[in-house]
């Protein structure tokens, strides 16, 4: 896609939800690619981050939000640390998830969408993260029965698995909590 | 030696795949005269995941954390690099009075962001000078592997330099072992993709392992669990994937002063790594 020959739009949708949750001026991107030239994931990416910077210049929420860069972004923070406009552009990807999240639009790497989902059940429900519900419960969602599954024997041998989940004192006022961040975010 | 009390935070991990890890720096801590109190109840920070779902959660999580260590009246030590960084993230979050208004509320309870949150590597670099050495790691090459998250955004996590770090080195050092110099202290090693994208932790760990191999390193430090499980416990893979003989053990940097303070391989849980360390230490005559 040649991003550089479409004229931008002073103003967009995806530009002012971005600038918003993510406390970044977009605009001060100059397109230097220090982000992508240090990004670990780049090479795995559709769009890369400096890529992904101008597309919300541009106001191309379909291009964005439909990359696999937003999911690819491992949030490693490397593309803030070395910005020389000072964006966070970790933050800003964090921002495009959660846009993604709210608008229902289908991830192009589905299965870590699905990893986040499953851990944040697993915690919801246990208070704590347990691996094995984790992986199993990520195994069935991801319908990749036998991820991973070449460490188990492994794991167990070390004592590395804990069978059943951890009880967790706090584990009922983690799902209040939860509830009512769900009960804000409505609001 | 005066003991100074911390609240403790281990982290899901280090009740279970990085227990290793736990035990560590429990006796660690104890030998030096750090008391780590654990927090009763605490839960999970919310970890690789509540910041890519919801930026509410992503804050609300780690309060609890922070509001439980705070009625304690102690500062917070966290052993996971991924857990800091999530309880620092919060904590700078809530320097805005409304948000810690709203904060209080999502967590019923009062709340005033008042926690110091701390990495057990400031904890034991501060008694660094302290440390009796019973058994001087000497002749031991040791690539210290900070990772992403105990270093940046260096502005809110306030740990060390982002590009090139020095804490772990240093206390390397004072061990009696030698810290190499490498490029790849703080390179991604893939962190919660192992699952969803088992290809792209092989290659970023693969670039890791290697140059510290290359350079002569005997094993790897480290300080983050997930880190550790992404070189050690996959490292088996990447050796198949990159036609790549490696042989590098990964150990906390717990495990290593534990082994300085003469506690015994079986009590520190050496073995329970992917890539053995005991026929590498052996040879070196440091068990």
């Amino acid at each position: 896609m040649r991003l550089d020959t479409i004229v931008p739009s002073p103003q967009s949708e995806l530009r002012t939800f971005v600038e918003k949750q993510s406390g970044q001026n977009v605009l001060d991107c100059y397109q230097c690619g220090k982000c992508s030239a240090g990004c670990p994931a780049d090479y795995a990416m559709d769009l890369g981050p400096r890529q992904i910077m101008r597309a919300i210049q541009l106001g191309l929420k379909k291009e964005v939000l439909g990359s696999s860069t937003i999911w690819l972004c491992i949030s490693c923070e490397t593309c803030s640390a070395r910005c020389p406009a000072k964006i966070e552009i970790a933050r800003v990807m964090e921002s495009l998830r959660w846009l993604a999240a709210a608008e229902k639009s289908k991830p192009a790497e589905k299965n870590i969408e699905t990893f986040h989902r499953v851990f944040l059940s697993v915690v919801e429900r246990f208070g704590r993260v347990h691996e094995l519900s984790l992986a199993a419960l990520y195994n069935l969602f991801s319908k990749h029965l036998f991820a991973n599954i070449r460490l188990m024997p492994g794991m167990v041998r070390r004592g590395k698995i804990a069978i059943l989940p951890p009880i967790v004192k706090g584990a009922s006022e983690l799902k209040n909590i939860f509830h009512r961040v769900k009960a804000f975010e409505e609001k | 030696m005066k003991s100074q009390t911390y609240a403790y935070y281990p982290g899901c991990t280090l009740h279970s795949s990085a227990k290793e890890y736990d035990i560590s720096a429990r006796m660690v801590c104890e030998k030096l005269g750090i008391r780590l109190q654990e927090l009763e109840s605490w839960a999970c920070c919310g970890a690789s995941s509540a910041h890519n779902a919801s930026q509410l959660l992503s804050v609300a999580l780690p309060a609890r954390e922070l509001q439980a260590a705070e009625q304690a009246g102690l500062p917070l030590a966290v052993a996971c690099a991924m857990c800091f960084s999530r309880l620092k993230y919060a904590a700078h979050e809530l320097t805005d009075k409304t948000r810690l208004a709203q904060m209080s509320q999502i967590l019923g309870k009062e709340f005033h962001n008042t926690t110091e949150v701390i990495h057990l590597l400031q904890v034991i670099k501060n008694v660094s000078d302290k440390i009796p050495l019973k058994r001087p790691l000497k002749g031991l090459k040791v690539a210290c592997y900070y990772g992403c998250l105990l270093v940046r955004p260096r502005e809110i996590v306030n740990f060390d330099d982002d590009e090139n770090p020095q804490i772990m080195d240093r206390l390397i050092d004072a061990l009696g072992a030698e810290a190499i110099e490498w490029d790849f202290k703080v390179s991604c090693c893939g962190a919660s993709l192992p699952l969803s994208r088992h290809d792209i932790v092989l290659k970023l760990s693969n670039r890791i392992l290697s140059q510290a191999k290359q350079l002569g390193a005997d094993c790897v430090a480290v300080a983050c669990p997930m880190c550790h499980s992404n070189l050690d416990a996959y490292q088996k893979e990447i050796e198949a994937e990159y036609k790549n003989r490696l042989d590098l053990p990964i150990l906390y940097f717990t495990q290593l002063i534990g082994l300085a303070l003469d506690f015994s391989p079986k009590q520190l849980h050496l073995g329970k790594h992917f890539t053995d360390p005991l026929p590498m230490l052996r040879g070196k005559g440091l068990i």
